[in-house]
């Protein structure tokens, strides 16, 4: 089973989607990956996700990452964030990665936790790390920074310098602990 | 008679105490068992039979903070982490001393410009007795942080100091 059939599948499926499949690299010397990623809107994410995990040609039955890229000033970017789902078929042993794009103010994907139940705490990192929230997950809260936590860090509109430098605070004593 | 009769000028009796108590608490100094980061690895090193922490009385790792005198900050504290370490430092009972043991613990070492996470330095949770600095520190570096601790303990009294008030808790190290 190579990723060629598996997107005539997805298209076969989802006639009115445009998949767009795009090597994951080129090479310097123009030849590309063999791995794909295709794009899938956010309403029909879900849809797809399902099928993808279930029909027997393809049967991506391991969620292997969920990330995000912000895309702020980046050439030739339409979208501000791509939502990225990274896909394991153990039984036939091929990939295929799956990009959603959303953008500000609020954006938001569905989450994926009903299909594979392990997406729970990488939608969680994205939230923490992004700001995009998934809409339908169980317990969307921050899993790496502290709550309260002000800023979403890996945007990339996040000050490098940082938030909350060392000369802000007073330096604690024994009478002040 | 016993050895420690007769052996004692009039009036030397606070001294003394201030001498045994400081004595016995240099040198049961009993660390809690909390590695952080890499720091965590010397600290073990220095616990194993090579450096030998239990030379100074400080090799008794303690699991919980209720019954340990120190607490060695070894590795990098996080935001998230620094709610539970402000914590475990109030559960410590009196008298209590903090080391701070290599460079994020200082100051946030290789996170200090660009570590979103990172606490730019534990001195702003904890007061700290002792730095010692290292990325991470030797384990011999850690034995001299626990000297001078010692030292620092060896000059503690009992007395109330001249402008104290009778109550006020006597900072430790005065």
């Amino acid at each position: 089973m190579s990723v060629e059939q598996v997107i005539d599948a997805l298209r076969g499926r989802f006639a009115d989607l445009d998949f767009s499949p795009q090597p994951l690299l080129v090479r310097p010397d123009g030849t590309a990956t063999e791995q794909m990623w295709v794009r899938v809107p956010p309403e029909r994410l879900v849809e797809v996700m399902t099928f993808l995990k279930e029909n027997e040609e393809t049967l991506f039955d391991q969620l292997v990452d969920v990330t995000a890229i912000d895309y702020l000033n980046f050439p030739g970017a339409e979208d501000r964030y791509g939502v990225i789902y990274s896909l394991l078929s153990l039984v036939h042993g091929h990939r295929l990665w799956v990009k959603c794009f959303v953008n500000d103010p609020d954006p938001e994907v569905p989450s994926v936790t009903g299909v594979w139940v392990g997406a729970n705490w990488l939608e969680r990192e994205v939230y923490d790390m992004f700001g995009i929230r998934f809409q339908g997950h169980p317990d969307l809260r921050r899993i790496l920074t502290w709550e309260g936590f002000p800023a979403w860090p890996l945007r990339k509109d996040y000050p490098l310098r940082g938030q909350g430098e060392r000369e802000q605070y007073e330096v604690v004593t024994r009478e002040s602990a | 008679m016993s050895w420690i009769q007769n052996r004692f000028e009039e009036g030397l009796i606070v001294t003394s105490l201030d001498w045994a108590l400081n004595w016995a608490r240099m040198n049961s100094i009993w660390p809690m068992t909390f590695g952080l980061a890499c720091c965590a690895i010397e600290m073990m090193a220095l616990g194993a039979s090579r450096f030998d922490l239990e030379r100074f009385g400080a090799g008794a790792f303690r699991a919980t903070p209720r019954q340990s005198d120190l607490m060695i900050v070894a590795g990098t504290v996080t935001y998230k982490m620094a709610s539970r370490l402000r914590r475990l430092y109030h559960q410590m009972p009196d008298p209590k001393y903090v080391i701070a043991m290599g460079a994020c613990t200082i100051g946030g070492g290789p996170y200090f410009k660009h570590g979103y996470h990172v606490v730019k330095g534990v001195d702003l949770i904890v007061p700290v007795d002792v730095y010692v600095p290292g990325c991470p520190p030797r384990p011999e570096a850690l034995i001299e942080g626990i000297m001078r601790l010692q030292d620092k303990i060896k000059r503690e009294t009992i007395a109330k100091a001249a402008e104290q008030k009778v109550g006020e808790p006597v900072p430790a190290g005065a």
